[in-house]
């Protein structure tokens, strides 16, 4: 009967707000949801449509062993798949737990561990199938959502920032933090898509749209070092909501920090 | 099929609930034997992280807990862990008294987002038996545009103040990053003068919707305020005479590992089960509400306790055109801060901060250590609180409407689970009980 796309929203660990931003799109939402067929939204509808689905749309990173079979079953019912956030794309706040005492996590937190069914690790939805766009930030940016959503639709590819937030400071004609005041900035080695939100609020960046393509991250060590932030505390930096991602994982790791 | 002495009701998707969870109940010669709100979303483990991190950054960590209501984890973490510090920003001289305000007007933003999605898109369609809100569109195009105009407007007062709606950059210990411009807030007045219309109109509205018969007589929990309603500050108080410090919440509501369902349940000590949310801050704070709000309350035959959760609703609604009036009054008297934050240095120290979400009470402790970093953290979130509640909820109404349709009961029993607009994100304390289930 009907012939427009579907599209499905998933859930896996994560926080609601990056499938909440397609619901924030107060102004494009009913003009979208007439555009395709919401074939699978829990959070917003109860009509529940079997698959397959043209588009999924995946929220959170994977944490149990049902979610890790969930997502390969997910993948094999979807034409397109995009990750949308941090958790999605590289594991999220929660992937802190990677690399640590699970059990001691557990038992931190719950009178019964032996009723917790988890994993050791909090993982990226590309760590287990093949993912065809990602969408990045904690949260995502919502006007990039309606970018890719259009993009898909019309089939062509979305037009997504690859630079830095430095661009985006520059373009916002923002004095930069990192220079003008010595404020620590993960800036100049994150992906921008954010208009430099957090420079526009006279705070550092701290990375969560992760890291941009080939970043330097050694080069920012070392002008955190001269700062004199201690070496800890770039540790934490870097291990934060994509302390997961390889770049800054492994700068968190060469600033001490155990992932 | 209706009227059958047993069954056995499962959903396993329970949809328009923020977060992932199932309900299963059990019935068997007419007696409600098993009612269980299953949550399957998996444990995150915030609590044990936040271990080892610096005394300022809980308050963007914690904001991940919860998409839908960020705010309510920053103003927590930071009343707290100020508290440890032994700062209390609200005293801190004329700077501390704006920042004070901000901080009300950011939350008036996030009540207003919230409880309009919650009413418009997860709540309205179970009265008027639709899908989504969404497809009320479609009926109903001039409400359903309005009730987005209306939180947009919320939203948009959490980005004056926040920087973006979901997760808030500029919220940091002692206050702002960057204290809003008169500009930037006088911008939200239009839009939030427009929403007021919007916001009555959708009251009423609901008001004319048929509420499902369910008289529940609750322990009804919230923090209560001298002067104000609530958001921020003061005492947590009860209908039955609980009347505490924050720093004796864990001296009186006690955390259970419930191997029958999914949370951490929270019950008073001393009389069990207690409901928070707004139809305890109403009860709780009825007497300080301004005028106008409680005209339109009692316009619409609300009073001053809701005993019907299906009626929630229309508090919510209420609850919103109060933020509205806050709103607009926080803006109207603004005068920016010279000092965007007032100093919280670490000090070793233990400290309690409770504050209203959207959905109820919000409780964080921490102990900040000698080296300045967390060393211990507890989270006790609105849904875990309430979770014995609905289930208590559950069982009466499904004991009362064994003589329904199947479908139609189970439709109902999802309505009396979304009756608390249950936030199962808040996944601090929720954990995946596949195990003991099976």
């Amino acid at each position: 009967m009907t012939t427009k796309p579907t599209v499905a929203v998933w859930k896996f660990a994560s926080c609601d707000g990056c499938q909440l931003s397609l619901l924030d799109c107060e102004d494009e939402l009913l003009a979208v949801a007439g555009r395709v067929e919401l074939a699978m939204f829990p959070e917003a509808t109860s009509r529940m449509v079997e698959g397959p689905y043209d588009v999924s749309l995946v929220e959170g990173s994977v944490t149990t062993p049902h979610d890790a079979e969930r997502i390969r079953q997910i993948r094999d019912q979807s034409g397109v798949l995009i990750t949308l956030g941090a958790c999605a794309t590289s594991g999220g706040i929660q992937a802190l737990r990677n690399g640590r005492d699970i059990a001691e996590y557990v038992a931190n937190v719950y009178a019964h561990p032996e009723f917790i069914a988890t994993l050791a690790t909090s993982t990226p939805i590309a760590d287990h199938v093949p993912v065809d766009l990602e969408l990045r930030g904690c949260p995502i940016d919502r006007r990039q959502l309606i970018e890719t959503i259009s993009a898909v639709l019309a089939g062509r590819p979305p037009r997504l920032p690859t630079t830095s937030v430095c661009v985006e400071c520059k373009a916002r004609a923002n004095p930069c933090l990192l220079v003008a005041r010595g404020t620590p900035c993960l800036g100049p080695v994150t992906q921008g898509g954010c208009r430099a939100l957090c420079p526009s609020y006279d705070r550092g960046c701290y990375g969560c749209f992760g890291p941009m393509e080939s970043p330097n991250t050694a080069s920012l060590t070392e002008r955190f070092v001269a700062l004199g932030v201690s070496g800890p505390a770039i540790g934490r930096a870097f291990a934060g909501y994509n302390g997961w991602a390889p770049a800054f994982r492994e700068a968190a790791e060469r600033a001490g920090e155990r992932l | 099929m209706a009227g059958e002495q047993n069954l056995d009701l499962h959903v396993p998707v329970l949809a328009r609930v923020e977060g992932e969870g199932a309900m299963h109940v059990r019935v068997a010669d007419g007696r409600v034997l098993d009612v269980r709100l299953e949550i399957y979303e998996p444990p995150r483990f915030f609590e044990s992280f936040l271990r080892g991190r610096e005394h300022g950054e809980p308050v963007d960590i914690t904001a991940r807990i919860c998409g839908i209501c960020p705010v309510a984890y920053q103003m927590s973490a930071c009343h707290a862990i100020e508290d440890a510090c032994g700062v209390d920003v609200a005293a801190a001289g004329p700077d501390g008294a704006v920042i004070r305000e901000l901080r009300r007007l950011l939350y008036c933003g996030e009540w207003i987002e919230s409880h309009v999605l919650h009413i418009g898109f997860l709540h309205a369609p179970d009265f008027l038996g639709y899908h989504s809100g969404i497809d009320i569109a479609a009926d109903h195009p001039r409400m359903v545009e309005g009730i987005l105009a209306l939180k947009k407007a919320g939203n948009a007062v959490v980005e004056a103040v926040g920087g973006r709606p979901i997760h808030p950059v500029n919220v940091r210990l002692g206050g702002f990053h960057r204290a809003p411009t008169r500009a930037e807030l006088d911008a939200l007045v239009g839009p939030l003068s427009d929403a007021r219309e919007q916001c009555v109109a959708m009251i009423r509205w609901t008001a004319g919707f048929e509420f499902p018969d369910l008289r529940r007589s609750w322990e009804l929990v919230s923090l209560r305020h001298e002067s104000e309603y609530p958001f921020n500050e003061g005492r947590i108080v009860s209908n039955r005479g609980l009347d505490i410090d924050v720093s004796a919440f864990e001296a009186h509501s006690v955390e259970e590992h419930v191997a029958h369902s999914t949370a951490l349940h929270s019950r008073l000590r001393e009389r069990g089960a207690y409901h928070v949310g707004p139809l305890a801050r109403w009860a709780n704070n009825h007497d300080l509400l301004p005028a106008p709000v409680r005209d339109l309350a009692a316009e619409v035959g609300v009073g001053a306790v809701v005993d019907n959760p299906f009626r929630s609703i229309l508090v919510r609604g209420l609850e919103t055109l109060y933020a509205i009036d806050e709103a607009q009054r926080i803006i109207a008297g603004y005068r920016p801060p010279g000092l965007s934050a007032i100093p919280v240095p670490a000090r070793a120290g233990e400290g309690y901060g409770a504050t209203e979400a959207p959905r109820g009470l919000l409780y964080h402790r921490y102990v900040i250590g000698d080296d300045g970093l967390v060393a211990e953290a507890r989270i006790v979130p609105p849904t875990a609180q309430n979770q014995p509640t609905i289930e208590d909820d559950l069982r009466v109404f499904v004991a009362a409407n064994l003589a329904l349709d199947h479908e139609v009961l189970a439709q109902r029993c999802e309505q009396v689970i979304r009756n608390y607009d249950p936030c199962i994100s808040c996944s601090t304390h929720f954990l995946d009980l596949h195990v003991e289930h099976r």
